[in-house]
């Protein structure tokens, strides 16, 4: 019986872990441009993809935890939590925007082919590292792939008074939501980026996602899980699901685009990552709902070794997300150094995801022999999963 | 596993090298220079003056510097092909190229070159600095439809062309949204696009350029941009209904 997580959620759901896990790994196969393992990857089958799974997630996984901080200790104390994480989260960002910046010096010292003059203005920034450092500090200049942190700071910054109207009135905070979105969609807010234009991310379109995770975490999945018994449901989630393949599939073979009406296609493209567009938001609800009905949170899959490597990686998700961002950028390097084909791209993935593996289990080991007694870890998970897991 | 990462990327090294040596030829499959909109001005231009008239308006990727870069540059390697493929007409290329002129800017130049040149096809070369620049892609978009239609106002065909393939920069300038603007708009005003990132990809996959290599010498570039001067030459020709046949009996 499909059973969503009831209104107070006592125990934490490995679903949530699962699905992370699995979004970091395609996070990180997308980040390889030239890669032939990214035909798997979802977002080739519809409007969606990864990030939505991982912010969706990231939002319920921080009302689960520090929802119930504010609940039982006050709104000072989460408020403090929330806002260690962000920092920790920064710190980290900061620390792949050195490894970046590492790899752009070391392409510009050995690099050097005169067709490319014009491409290669993009180490100009080498020459006043005074302007560029400092404007990576304030998250205005953000190099490609590394636009999730940011945005899941700012998300976290705005979370605590979110948080407390999200436990004082659920609705009415998600109805806020909401209309933060729409206006975000009539007036173009969105934050400032370097050297111009905006945020790839809009936090202010963003944050929909991410409050309707905390909004489900917070009782709203239970609420819904009449809804979401209903045959009437799946049955326009599939529908919509098979729509977006449909169109997703004339990306890829050209010659179906004639099958698509311009009246059609008109109304559908283009389709704003930026802003969090509705087909993508609807794309992912559509699948949510799918998985939540064939996917129970007593499934006895989840305890099977088979799923448990990804579980682990989304235990982790701060540091899986670093190491997968940080594997896409070395990954690609190898792969264009060598002039790799497909054989060389699947080593690459492959090898990459056994890495995130490998240290994600290393990092439950670390956790588990932190020099606390059976009895200690019980009273201290909760706190863990506060400070490091949200 | 790091042995088995070695060996692989020797295998891989032999093959590249292996077809380095043995495809000399640069000819571009014709799945990858589409012809599915007609170039009507070209054509008519063709056929009533027996000459035609081709602006090129880019940045710094439609140059080449160095002693007779302009010569050896893609707009004066399509001309010649041009008057290799059309002869007896009088063909002439002129360009336009701005190096650090985004989108925006040279869509608000166009109505001057279009009126100095009269030209019956302009190649708009577009994308490059408006991503190293982080332009809007939204603006961008406005951009290219500004300037298409000051193109289509002054009765001239365009052909759109989108960036260069460049491994070595691909993890640090992100172009793919930019490209898939430039797919788009063509599909929406039915303006054929020239797609260099393809077709450079696809010149760099079969092993025809090692465009990972790091080198001072031109001779690459050189050659690259002879081969984008050929492989512009034919969409044209296929562009316009141009084929040998169809010159013959018009003649």
């Amino acid at each position: 019986m499909p059973s969503p997580a009831p209104a107070v959620a006592s125990e934490r759901d490995l679903r949530l872990d699962l699905f992370r896990g699995v979004a970091l790994w395609l996070i990180f196969l997308d980040h390889i441009p030239e890669n032939v393992v990214n035909w798997f990857t979802i977002r080739n089958y519809g409007f969606s993809d990864a990030t939505e799974i991982f912010i969706f997630i990231s939002g319920y996984t921080a009302a689960f935890v520090y929802g119930r901080t504010m609940r039982d200790r006050g709104f000072l104390l989460a408020s403090a939590r929330i806002l260690k994480r962000a920092w920790q989260i920064y710190v980290a960002h900061i620390f792949l925007f050195t490894i970046f910046m590492a790899e752009i010096a070391y392409v510009a010292a050995t690099f050097d082919n005169p067709l490319y003059a014009e491409e290669m203005k993009i180490l100009d920034f080498l020459k006043q590292p005074d302007v560029t450092i400092f404007q990576a500090l304030l998250l205005k200049f953000k190099p490609v792939n590394m636009d999730v942190l940011p945005l899941y700071i700012v998300l976290l910054l705005l979370f605590p008074p979110t948080l407390l109207l999200l436990l004082r009135s659920p609705n009415f905070a998600l109805a806020g939501s909401a209309l933060l979105y729409a206006l975000t969609w009539k007036f173009d807010f969105n934050l400032p980026a370097y050297p111009n234009g905006v945020w790839f991310f809009n936090p202010f379109a963003w944050q929909l996602l991410f409050v309707f995770g905390a909004w489900c975490a917070l009782g709203g999945a239970h609420r819904l899980s009449g809804v979401l018994r209903s045959n009437i449901v799946l049955a326009v989630a599939v529908g919509y699901l098979l729509f977006a393949f449909a169109i997703a599939l004339t990306w890829h073979f050209e010659p179906l685009q004639r099958f698509v009406p311009t009246w059609l296609s008109d109304w559908l493209f283009p389709i704003d990552k930026t802003n969090l567009d509705v087909l993508r938001f609807a794309h992912f609800l559509a699948l949510a709902a799918v998985t939540v009905r064939f996917v129970p949170q007593d499934w006895p899959g989840l305890k099977s070794p088979i799923l448990s490597p990804a579980i682990r990686c989304g235990q982790h998700s701060l540091e899986i997300f670093c190491l997968g961002v940080f594997l896409a950028f070395a990954g690609q390097f190898i792969i264009t150094q060598f002039s790799g084909g497909p054989l060389l791209q699947t080593a690459i993935s492959l090898l990459g995801i056994l890495i995130m593996v490998a240290t994600a289990s290393l990092l439950s080991w670390y956790k588990g022999i932190e020099g606390r007694s059976p009895t200690a870890r019980v009273k201290a998970r909760d706190a863990d999963l506060a400070g490091g897991e949200a | 596993m790091i042995r088995i990462v070695a060996m692989l990327a020797t295998i891989m090294l032999g093959y590249a090298a292996a077809a380095a040596e043995s495809v000399p030829s640069c000819d571009v499959p014709e799945s990858l220079i589409p012809a599915d909109y007609e170039l009507t001005r070209v054509a008519a231009a063709i056929k009533d003056n027996r000459r035609l008239q081709i602006t090129v308006v880019g940045s710094g990727s439609s140059a080449l510097s160095g002693p007779d870069g302009a010569r050896l540059a893609y707009p004066a390697r399509v001309e010649e092909a041009l008057r290799a493929r059309l002869p007896g007409h009088e063909i002439t290329v002129t360009t336009h190229i701005q190096p650090r002129e985004t989108t925006a800017e040279m869509a608000a130049g166009l109505h001057k070159i279009l009126a100095d040149d009269k030209p019956a096809l302009v190649i708009w070369q577009a994308g490059t600095v408006d991503a190293l620049h982080g332009v809007e892609p939204e603006e961008f978009r406005a951009s290219l439809d500004q300037g298409l239609e000051a193109i289509a106002a002054a009765g001239a065909d365009a052909i759109m062309m989108n960036m260069q393939y460049s491994p070595r920069t691909e993890s640090m300038l992100g172009v793919t949204a930019y490209a898939d603007v430039m797919r788009w708009v063509a599909e929406q005003r039915t303006v054929l696009l020239f797609d260099r990132l393809a077709i450079m990809r696809y010149w760099n996959e079969e092993g025809i350029f090692d465009l990972y290599a790091a080198t001072k010498d031109y001779a690459m570039a050189r050659r690259v941009h002879e081969c984008i001067g050929r492989a512009l030459a034919s969409q044209i020709i296929n562009g316009a209904h141009l084929d040998a046949e169809n010159m013959q009996t018009k003649r």
